[in-house]
């Protein structure tokens, strides 16, 4: 390669900017040349556009030695898939720039929702050599008759922060794209392109890797780059540990110490969990310290985009002193002025923490700077447990989604309004990625039989048309149902949004249409850090009048409320053992968090590693078990409902719940039998499968999910812009179709696919095995403390409760009729 | 199934059943309201693949109520078919042959749009907007009372189009909607007949009776 012309040209243009290639960039380039395929691992801000970027151009001039900057309409020789937007921008101009430099005549392109009909028909016209584009605009270059022509020059498609799309139906859209694209110039030239993916760390890089080479049937490197950077953690204390309100979890009050952090640096971002306390946050900061006003902002996704932009273009000239942000601003573009970054509460997970504290201090050398601001004392230990894992690059995996009928079906359809696709070759094609490699025939034939026959009907009474089958070839061929697919592609889903605007006119973001819906005109809700006076709906617009009052509603959000990751729950356990053990060369953070530890002692028990507590409390609101597995709330609520269901069993008994990401409480009026006999049975990993059937409410939770899956699967039709009243007769909810396709067809694929995401997101199923089998082999430990323990009382604070009763549904009903609310 | 509850309205019995409708004991006949049928097929047409089993059996239930209870005259109030004409309703003007002697009075809701041929061909007569029978007044919409005489409007008014449902809160957060039949002195919304229909939450006031239609049965509310 050194000898290479397109080498010399590179590192001689470099040396002109004074830079020198990094160690994976030269090895990312020989890989390239080599025609090789693979996957690029390293952090933001380390040139790893380059990587792939310059490679591809090395490439075209070794092939092009003598008219490479001459050349032009060389027809697509790089696919960019991006995940964000917002990002696509600096990196065409990144691009624009290095081929400016060296006069060479390749077009960047950049294709996504933002992009005009007027560039995409010139697209279209005369491809450009770099085209940047998201995956849903990706599926929609597939959706366009003639696509595979586009490919046939195709040498490298390349996917960026693949670690972001890994574990999202994201994800799986890429890994469709990627199989269709490589066949695609596999039957025109009998070649195929190189995939590379560009990914941070994260635990499953080797998965991460087959996962997109998958549809190549090939292993690929992995490149990884060695920068590393250095990393300052440091806690806010509050003053004294007993003061500090356990049951707060807020953690407010420790608002006026971060402004000597905030004042010390140039820019600070500072991280908070919800949109809803995000806001608290930002009017608290503004009261503490009026002088931030004008310098200080509120960044969250309901804010109104033109807003943001504005945040972030004054975050790139460093004239804003602290954002207040929500995982809104966790990816993007780098913003060099941030100096600090401030956690608020528990990030959950590593990989969250150390992606936010790589926010600050971005030129190479510098040194990232995190604040972790608790809020309840005992979130304190998190800290300590952040600084070892992080020490150990504890990170977490991201688990590749399997088998999404939903994205498929979508796919499917996509296919069929452009060039139609052969069944009998598709179904090997899809076959070959990683997300659909255990599919069945069966299910193939039903997924066919969906787009094409509807799924059972009378066929003399039936007008279904979507798919139809010509000489063997699947395709949609009424216009209305191809441009309404159009409209449908892409698999996030979100909650129907209003626009709130003033009265008078002015834009100030966006809101969830039940939220509003529960408002009366004169009410005040706080968005964007203002105070609004709620006026009326019309036209898809809450309407708003600014407002004097004090007292006003802050939205809750739903979501937000992500589980401590897996990691993070095995370096709890293993800091409690340095408490249980009085380890010395403690940190911090567990110095000051002594004195509660000492009260647990002797409340209750400190439990090491390998062990689990539990606690057995009689108070005057009945009788209380905790449970600490540590384990995330996901895996708790559905271990606390499994439990009652478990030791009711033994004796009928009615429970409540509460948990958080620590452990979990069950209440109820009577004894609860859980000692020392029974207790490793009602944990054991047996039967899981069927207990949690039998008592979770899981209908319920396949429900929520099945809205998604819906709406992604195109059974949910969500109207055109502009054609709403049209299709008013085409509306209905997805919990009125769940119950149509329980009752009418219960072996429907999307529905099956509603209840397996129920299990393995919503209960984590995996990883209630895992824990229910760690538990047997641990020590169970059951205390009898007198009162509530310094661990047990932030549960009270989280309440969620549902109720679990052995009780039949009918006298459930009985019992609600009595409680039912008249006249309200 | 469980057996239908009986309810006096102005000293004529009217029997609520859990296959959503009512049957008026006086004069023999059923009364229904928002049928919506050809709703799947209107799905289908589009591309959405809505089982086609559910629009079989709402006929079907209709069938066996009209059969069970002998009717010899049934009443919609309103929203009898979906939206245009489809495959779906020519299954009905089939059906419709087999109970040629059963009179059928349908009054005009906001999703009766077919052409007036087809209520001719299907042998329904149509009420532009309200209809009497005996000291009784039918229309789809409460809200067109507003447009009724004063002498109707001391009439007992039969409405749909509302597709009401009630939320049973038990405590914590546990609550379950179920379509019902909502009675006040003045007016009865009856619960959309068509299973493939969503619902719109009430709330009784005092005086006001609820019968919610819970799996196959009727409770009665307070």
């Amino acid at each position: 390669m050194l000898q290479s012309k397109g080498y010399t040209i590179i590192t001689g243009w470099l040396e002109t900017k004074g830079f020198r290639p990094f160690l994976f960039q030269e090895q990312t380039w020989e890989r390239i040349i080599k025609k090789e395929s693979g996957l690029v691992n390293a952090p933001t801000g380390c040139g790893k556009t380059y990587s792939v970027f310059l490679g591809a151009i090395i490439d075209f001039i070794n092939h092009n030695p003598e008219s490479y900057t001459t050349k032009s309409n060389a027809g697509l020789q790089l696919l960019w898939v991006t995940p964000l937007r917002a990002l696509a921008k600096d990196i065409g101009r990144a691009m624009e720039e290095v081929i400016r430099e060296l006069g060479m005549k390749w077009k960047i392109g950049i294709r996504n929702g933002d992009t005009s009909v007027a560039e995409r028909n010139k697209q279209k016209k005369q491809i450009p050599e770099v085209l940047i584009i998201t995956p849903e605009s990706l599926h929609l270059l597939l959706a366009q008759k003639g696509y595979p022509e586009t490919f046939r020059t195709l040498k490298i498609l390349a996917v960026d922060e693949w670690h972001e799309l890994l574990g999202s139906k994201r994800g799986v859209q890429v890994e469709l794209a990627v199989s269709r694209i490589v066949n695609s110039q596999w039957s025109l030239e009998n070649t195929k392109p190189s995939v590379w993916g560009i990914s941070a760390t994260i635990g499953n890089l080797e998965e991460a890797k087959e996962v997109l080479l998958c549809p190549l049937n090939k292993t690929g490197i992995i490149v990884r780059a060695t920068i590393k950077k250095e990393l300052e953690i440091e806690s806010v204390f509050p003053d004294e540990i007993e003061k500090f309100p356990w049951a707060g979890h807020l953690g407010i009050k420790l608002a006026n110490k971060i402004i000597p952090i905030i004042q010390q640096s140039r820019t600070t971002l500072i991280f908070i969990n919800t949109r809803g306390m995000s806001e608290t946050w930002y009017q608290t900061l503004l009261n503490v310290c009026p002088d931030l006003a004008g310098s200080i902002a509120l960044h969250h996704g309901s804010i109104d985009m033109e807003l943001r932009t504005w945040i972030e273009d004054n975050l790139h000239s460093g004239n804003l002193k602290a954002v207040v942000c929500t995982a809104s601003l966790d990816l993007g573009v780098d913003f060099r002025p941030v100096e600090t970054v401030i956690q608020v509460g528990s990030p959950k997970g590593v990989a969250r923490f150390l992606q936010r504290a790589g926010r600050s201090g971005h030129s190479p050398d510098a040194t990232s700077k995190i604040y972790f601001l608790p809020t309840h004392s005992l979130e304190l230990i998190e800290a300590a447990a952040l600084k070892s894992a992080v020490k150990e690059n504890m990170i977490e995996s991201r688990d590749p989604m399997m088998l999404c009928y939903d994205v498929l079906l979508q796919y499917l359809n996509t296919i069929a309004i452009s060039d139609g696709f052969s069944p009998h070759e598709t179904f090997k094609e899809i076959t070959s990625t990683h997300c659909y490699q255990n599919l069945t025939q069966e299910e193939w034939e039903q997924i066919l039989h969906f787009i094409t026959e509807g799924g059972n009907a009378m066929h003399q009474y039936d007008d279904f048309k979507k798919v139809e089958i010509e000489d063997g070839i699947c395709k949609i061929k009424s216009r209305k149902i191809a441009m309404r697919h159009r409209m449908h592609i892409g698999t996030i889903v979100s909650d129907a949004m209003l626009k709130v605007k003033f009265l008078g006119g002015g834009y100030i973001g966006v809101i969830e249409e039940y939220f509003i819906s529960r408002l009366e005109p004169g009410d005040v809700f706080t968005l964007a850090g203002r105070n609004l006076e709620f006026v009326m709906i019309k036209d898809m617009t809450a309407l708003v009048r600014k407002s004097a009052k004090k007292k006003s509603i802050i939205p809750s959000w739903v979501g937000g409320r992500m589980p401590l990751s897996a990691n993070m729950g095995k370096k709890l356990r293993a800091t409690l053992n340095q408490m249980a053990t009085k380890q010395r060369s403690q940190t911090e953070e567990l110095e000051i968090l002594e004195p509660l530890f000492e009260l647990q002692r002797q409340l209750s028990h400190v439990p090491k590693e390998n062990e689990l507590l539990i606690e057995q409390i009689e108070t005057k609101d009945g009788f209380h078990l905790f449970v600490y597995p540590f384990e995330g709330r996901l895996v708790h609520e559905a271990m606390a409902a499994i439990l009652a269901y478990r030791i009711s069993r033994i004796r009928p008994i009615t429970f409540s719940f509460a948990m958080n990401d620590y452990g979990f409480e069950l209440l109820s009026d009577q004894p609860i039998p859980v000692d020392d006999t029974n207790v490793y049975d009602l944990f054991s990993p047996e039967d899981l499968l069927n207990d949690i059937q039998r008592s979770v409410n899981n209908t319920e939770m396949a429900k929520r999910k099945f809205r998604d899956v819906a709406v992604i699967g195109g059974l949910i039709f969500q109207g055109m812009p502009g054609e709403k009243k049209k299709a008013r007769h085409l509306q209905s909810s997805a919990s009125l179709l769940f119950n149509v396709f329980s009752e009418y067809d219960p072996g429907n694929l999307l529905l099956r696919q509603s209840y397996q995401e129920v299990l393995d997101q919503q209960m984590e199923e995996a990883r209630l095995r895992d824990m229910l089998q760690r538990i047997q082999q641990s020590d169970i430990i059951i205390t009898f403390p007198q009162q509530l323990t310094p661990f047990c009382f932030p549960i009270k604070v989280d309440s969620m409760r549902e109720d679990l009763s052995s009780e039949k549904l009918e006298d459930r009903v009985r019992k609600m009729q009595q409680q039912l609310e008249t006249g309200k | 199934m469980q057996n239908p509850v009986p309810h006096i309205i102005r000293n004529h019995t009217f029997w609520v059943s859990p296959e959503r409708c009512l049957l008026w004991e006086e004069e023999n006949t059923l009364i229904v309201a928002d049928l919506h049928l050809g709703k799947s097929g209107h799905f289908r047409k589009a591309g959405i693949g809505i089982p086609q089993s559910i629009y079989k059996a709402d006929l079907q239930r209709l069938m066996a109520q009209l059969y069970l209870y002998k009717a010899e005259r049934l009443i919609i109030a309103g929203d009898f078919t979906h939206s245009t004409a489809n495959k779906e309703l020519d299954l009905f003007l089939k059906w419709r042959k087999d109970f040629s002697s059963l009179h059928i009075d349908l009054v005009k809701g906001n999703h009766d749009i077919l052409a007036d041929k087809w209520y001719e061909e299907a042998n329904v007569k149509v009420h532009s907007w309200k209809m009497q029978a005996g000291p009784f007044i039918f229309l789809h919409d409460l809200k067109a009372e507003t447009k009724l005489s004063t002498e109707e409007r001391k009439m007992y008014r039969f409405t749909g189009h509302l597709h009401p449902a009630i939320n049973l809160k038990g405590k914590g957060r546990q609550s379950l909607k179920f379509p019902c039949f909502y009675f006040t002195e003045e007016y009865c919304v009856l619960p959309a007949f068509s299973r493939f229909t969503g619902g719109f939450q009430v709330t009784p006031a005092k005086d006001e009776k609820i019968f919610a239609i819970i799996e196959d049965g009727i409770m009665q509310i307070p």
